[in-house]
């Protein structure tokens, strides 16, 4: 009884088993696509940005626009430079100690390295949240929510409680840590502590949120409650977010980039580039052919 | 077959074995060594050993108070010198000195300064501090101690400081706070009870000096009266009193060092408690 169990269960599958065939795209769910992106402002230009550590060099000639209040995908297999691209973006990059840049690059229609711009202000109005996250672990949630106000002077106690409810709020986290602001930032879940990151970068009220990977270390649900947060942040915020996962990028992006050995292949609208991508490479390793 | 297997298995046990011997033999000199000062010590520490000036010889009574309060003076001002300037080297070193020449001198310098005989730093101190004061005092013994701290509490807080996550350092930086911030409020805060488990370390380490004390503080029998004057302390009081011809001296000698020790490891022990495991730091 058992074999013809079996025998009906491989049939079944035989059914349902994808065709793979050249040309064949695959069915991916893809995030709204809003008409009329072409009129929004350009929040933040990447300029011919070259980008060397040491002797190797990671960027080749990138030029990138990147809309107002709309996500960005960067995606692209290991080693590509989607992290040290964004690095670029708020000046992380030149944190490092063999790091040289050539190029430009504009939040708005100003230079970020203009001598007007100090690394540190630039930093306030760009913000990052990392792949492993990072909540200060002396510091209670309240302390670690506050502490880019603090450290920059701000030191009025309402300020700071308005500050901390609104911001835990946005980031979704507000009614699971509501009562219990004074524990240590780091005895939180790894997704809890992800969410207290992104709400520390709300925090200090920034222009545009750069996202490294931000749920590569988190488990599924913690990675749908980051996505349905990126969702909401859209609307008041310009999200750039750098992903090896290409179904997460379909689902959250209005725009995605894709990169390959340091240099900008192709950046379009995400439907565009998942179903029909302008460039055999994008098509490769959309389809899966490498990386 | 089985033969080799239990040859094997026999040779492991023998190690096992050897090795434990070998822990013990090297407990041993320390186990013997507390056990017979307190043997020694033991039967003259009393309330009055710990409260009262020393009294003349065949004068019943006596102790060595001033010596422990000289002591705890010559280590007040020894920090005051030495952590400050030990802590913020130590910083140094690990947040802007990785690559340049500059940081590399300091460290050579810290290393050797921490080889020098002490009774070479109580000569410095001497010629430094005593010859134009024209006096004995606890502050040329605190500097000399201070000068004893400053290699040790450099290095301790530089390895520590080092070992706070570079995540973190760059978490800070995404949020718009300037370096000298950072390293203050966040790799600090991070790094402090590494930091205070070396303070610690280094002034059990200074407590039981003896030689630079010598042409410094020099000694003193009466209370300390301000840092302008010789001042007593344990080591130098245990040296004065081993030394003399009369057994109850030595008697009392031997309580003092008794004292030393249990002062000594107790801040040891402390410190040790402060810092069980630097891996939580990490988490």
């Amino acid at each position: 009884m058992i074999d013809e169990v079996a025998e009906k269960d491989k049939q079944a599958r035989k059914k349902v088993e994808p065709k793979t065939g050249k040309g064949e795209t695959r069915k991916i769910e893809v995030a709204h696509q809003e008409p009329g992106t072409e009129n929004k402002a350009v929040k933040m230009k990447a300029d011919d940005v070259c980008a060397w550590f040491g002797e190797k060099q990671a960027l080749f000639s990138v030029n990138m626009d990147i809309r107002e209040k709309e996500v960005t995908a960067i995606i692209g297999p290991s080693g590509c430079g989607k992290s040290t691209l964004i690095r670029c973006f708020n000046r992380m990059h030149e944190t490092v100690a063999s790091a040289k840049f050539t190029g430009d690059i504009l939040l708005g229609s100003e230079s970020i390295f203009s001598p007007k711009m100090d690394p540190v202000v630039v930093r306030r109005r760009v913000g990052m949240v990392f792949q492993k996250p990072t909540p200060f672990p002396t510091l209670s949630i309240y302390d670690n929510v506050v502490v880019g106000l603090r450290l920059n002077g701000v030191r009025d106690k309402k300020t700071l409680d308005e500050v901390v409810e609104k911001s835990l709020r946005k980031a979704a986290l507000w009614e699971e840590v509501k009562d219990s602001l004074q524990k240590a930032g780091a005895a939180l879940s790894g997704g809890q502590q992800q969410r207290l990151c992104i709400a520390r970068a709300l925090a200090v009220e920034l222009e545009v949120l750069l996202m490294d990977e931000p749920c590569s270390a988190l488990d599924p649900i913690s990675t749908s409650k980051v996505e349905e947060l990126i969702h909401e942040l859209r609307q008041n915020y310009t999200i750039i977010i750098v992903t090896h996962n290409m179904q997460q990028a379909a689902r959250v992006s209005q725009k995605t980039a894709f990169m390959l050995n340091g240099k900008l292949i192709e950046h379009d609208a995400t439907e565009k580039v998942f179903t029909n991508p302008s460039n055999k490479l994008t098509e490769d390793y959309i389809t899966g052919r490498f990386g | 077959m089985p033969d080799y297997q239990t040859y094997r298995r026999l040779l492991d046990r023998t190690m096992v074995v050897l090795c434990g011997l070998a822990a013990l033999f090297a407990a041993i000199p320390l186990v013997s060594l507390l056990a017979y000062v307190l043997f020694q010590g033991f039967h003259r520490l009393d309330w009055t050993f710990l409260t009262s000036l020393p009294t003349p010889v065949g004068v019943a009574g006596g102790g060595m108070a001033n010596a422990i309060l000289g002591t705890v003076t010559l280590v007040l001002v020894a920090s005051c010198v030495g952590l400050p300037i030990g802590i913020l080297a130590g910083i140094y070193l690990s947040e802007y000195g990785k690559k340049n020449k500059f940081a590399w001198s300091v460290r050579f310098t810290a290393d050797v300064l921490s080889g020098v005989p002490s009774i070479v730093t109580g000569i410095v101190a001497y010629t430094l501090i005593v010859k134009p004061m024209h006096n004995f005092s606890a502050l040329a013994g605190g500097v000399a101690l201070g000068f004893m701290m400053i290699p040790i509490t450099t290095r301790t807080t530089e390895e520590l400081v080092k070992m706070v996550p570079h995540s973190i350092r760059e978490a800070s930086w995404a949020l718009g706070v300037s370096q000298w911030r950072t390293i203050l409020s966040i790799v600090i805060r991070t790094a402090k009870n590494g930091i205070l488990t070396g303070v610690l370390l280094s002034i059990a380490r200074i407590a039981g000096e003896t030689a630079p004390l010598l042409f410094t503080a020099f000694n003193n029998q009466f209370w300390p009266k301000g840092v302008n004057e010789p001042t007593a302390s344990l080591t130098v009081q245990v040296f004065t009193y081993a030394i003399s011809p009369f057994k109850d001296w030595q008697d009392q000698a031997w309580t003092g060092a008794l004292v030393l020790l249990i002062l000594v490891l107790a801040i040891n022990g402390t410190a040790k408690l402060f810092f069980k495991n630097p891996r939580e730091m990490l988490r």
